[in-house]
């Protein structure tokens, strides 16, 4: 599917190695990067409602990139649909661009949070769930995608922990799980948010159908995880 | 009496009845007392539990979402444990809340350490654009928790003790008040110093100024202050010594001055004991203070 235009040109899934390409001086986060690749387009080519047009509006959908380490697959989606110029591309990096090897949400139009230290995401999304439930906006749906490494951080613990009882049913968490874990985890990614009353699915990362069931899977009543498993960082 | 900390709960119950954006994030401590406002306003009033980073982030993700989170706990768990999530969830998000702590520096010395936090000033001047509140009176603490709220999507920290001076003082959120003119030296208390240092300066021809809102400093009433009382400056602060020096400094940047920093000492005193021992092993009882301004401006006069 490859419906947004901007000027008067439209960017499919074939297109993102080039709006990659675009970028360089990233070389250290390029295998973070196209962990992501498959899981954010899926997002935002099939998932998330709201698009350009509706930054700012109160009832869209929320996108909140924890992972920020490697965010070239994130920013040629951004392009790709239209947030940002496939020109701002170019100056990946450089001191005059908004796109750095960290995004900051001040800069660049419809990312909703800064990141790059690990274990913010999932208690911002946190907070933004409860801050919707509160004012009555049970509509929009909030993501946060995760690396299985960042899992590691006591900060997701904590928000894994409340979330499932406190019962964020518009709460997704998804997790690129190229295997780059310090640790082991006994039982596996999914049985973390399991065991905290979280609905959960592991499916193949790159499976753009897998991931599309996994995503719009029902979850009533519970936060929803996803464990997307790509190749291993270090095979 | 009751304390700063007792009026929180019950001021924020009434903030939360007349304001719908606001939210009350806690971490245990203190959510006994939101009780009936937890049942009234079952989203606004959320305890997370004992997570103190989640605190933060969570308090944050609300006001990403529009609201006007207030986020309490004792300042050792809201300011030092989660010091990132301060930095990067509040700040470079470009997000507001407002953080209310109780403990102070050494609100129960009984407990020891692990609950005092007289750097959290300091810590928070490592950061941009917090406001940072230090009432001295109950009441103080209300008006300023009130102005906190309202300071549209501003990054606030309200610090309450249960240590307080006898009389409130009409507080407004912004400036330093003149609570005494004299020729021979200002001397700035903060918070809940002021009787101590009102007591010690009986006899001093000093200028007395009373700081609650010490973030931004307020740089022109201590320079026109040192118009008329000298540019001899002691500063009086109830947590860790010298954390105004700078700000002190830049206001006078372009004047030759002194000044004296007393408040808090940083090294760790290893003692439990009562307020009232704590407050005079760190020199800051009235007999303490009057020695030490004292010398201060007797040196500067013997000097000249």
């Amino acid at each position: 599917m490859t419906i947004t235009e901007e000027l008067g040109r439209t960017y499919g899934y074939d297109d993102l190695a080039w709006l990659m390409g675009r970028m360089t001086g990233d070389e250290k986060h390029g295998p973070a990067a196209t962990s992501t690749l498959d899981v954010v387009w899926v997002l935002y080519d099939r998932v998330l409602r709201g698009g350009p047009e509706r930054i700012g509006d109160p009832g869209r959908d929320r996108f909140l990139l924890s992972k920020g380490h490697g965010p070239m697959a994130y920013y040629a989606v951004l392009a790709a649909k239209g947030f940002l110029p496939v020109e701002w591309l170019d100056g990946f990096g450089s001191y005059a661009s908004p796109l750095g090897h960290h995004p900051d949400r001040t800069l660049i139009p419809g990312v909703e949070i800064g990141s790059g230290s690990l274990g913010h995401g999932l208690p911002l999304a946190v907070g933004t769930a409860l801050g919707l439930r509160a004012q009555g906006l049970d509509d929009p749906a909030v993501w946060v995608l995760v690396g299985d490494a960042e899992l590691d951080e006591g900060s997701n613990h904590e928000a894994i922990a409340f979330a499932g009882p406190a019962g964020l049913d518009r709460l997704h968490t998804v997790v690129v799980d190229n295997s780059s874990a310090t640790h082991s985890r006994p039982g596996g990614i999914a049985a973390r948010f399991e065991v905290a009353g979280w609905s959960t699915a592991t499916v193949d990362g790159r499976d753009h159908e897998a991931l599309y069931e996994a995503f719009t899977a029902p979850h009533p009543g519970r936060p929803h995880a996803v464990v997307a498993r790509v190749e291993p960082k270090n095979p | 009496m009751d304390t700063m900390r007792d009026r929180f709960a019950p001021t924020l119950t009434r903030i939360l009845d007349e304001d719908p954006r606001v939210a009350v994030v806690l971490a245990v401590i203190g959510a006994d007392a939101f009780g009936e406002a937890r049942r009234r306003h079952p989203g606004r009033v959320i305890d997370v539990g004992i997570r103190e980073q989640l605190l933060i982030g969570a308090g944050a993700g609300l006001a990403l979402t529009g609201m006007r989170p207030v986020v309490h706990t004792f300042a050792s768990f809201l300011v030092e444990r989660p010091f990132e999530q301060v930095k990067l969830d509040l700040g470079h998000q470009d997000a507001g809340a407002v953080l209310v702590s109780a403990a102070a520096s050494y609100d129960w010395p009984a407990g020891g350490f692990t609950h005092m936090a007289p750097g959290d000033v300091a810590l928070m001047d490592t950061l941009d654009g917090w406001t940072v509140h230090v009432p001295g009176h109950p009441d103080e603490a209300e008006t300023l928790l009130r102005h906190a709220v309202a300071a549209g999507d501003d990054k606030v920290y309200v610090r309450l003790s249960t240590q307080s001076n006898t009389r409130a003082l009409p507080v407004d959120g912004h400036g330093f008040l003149t609570v005494r003119e004299g020729r021979r030296g200002v001397v700035v208390a903060v918070g809940t110093t002021l009787d101590a240092v009102l007591t010690a300066t009986e006899h001093l021809d000093v200028t007395v100024l009373y700081a609650t809102t010490v973030r931004p400093f307020d740089a022109e009433s201590l320079r026109r202050a040192t118009d008329s009382a000298g540019t001899d400056v002691v500063l009086v602060e109830p947590y860790l010594a010298g954390t105004s020096t700078p700000a002190a400094s830049e206001a006078l940047s372009d004047r030759p001055h002194r000044v004296l920093a007393l408040g808090v000492g940083r090294r760790e005193l290893r003692r439990y004991g009562t307020v009232e021992e704590h407050t005079a092993a760190h020199g800051l009882d009235p007999a303490s203070l009057r020695e030490r301004i004292g010398a201060f401006l007797g040196r500067r006069t013997a000097a000249a």
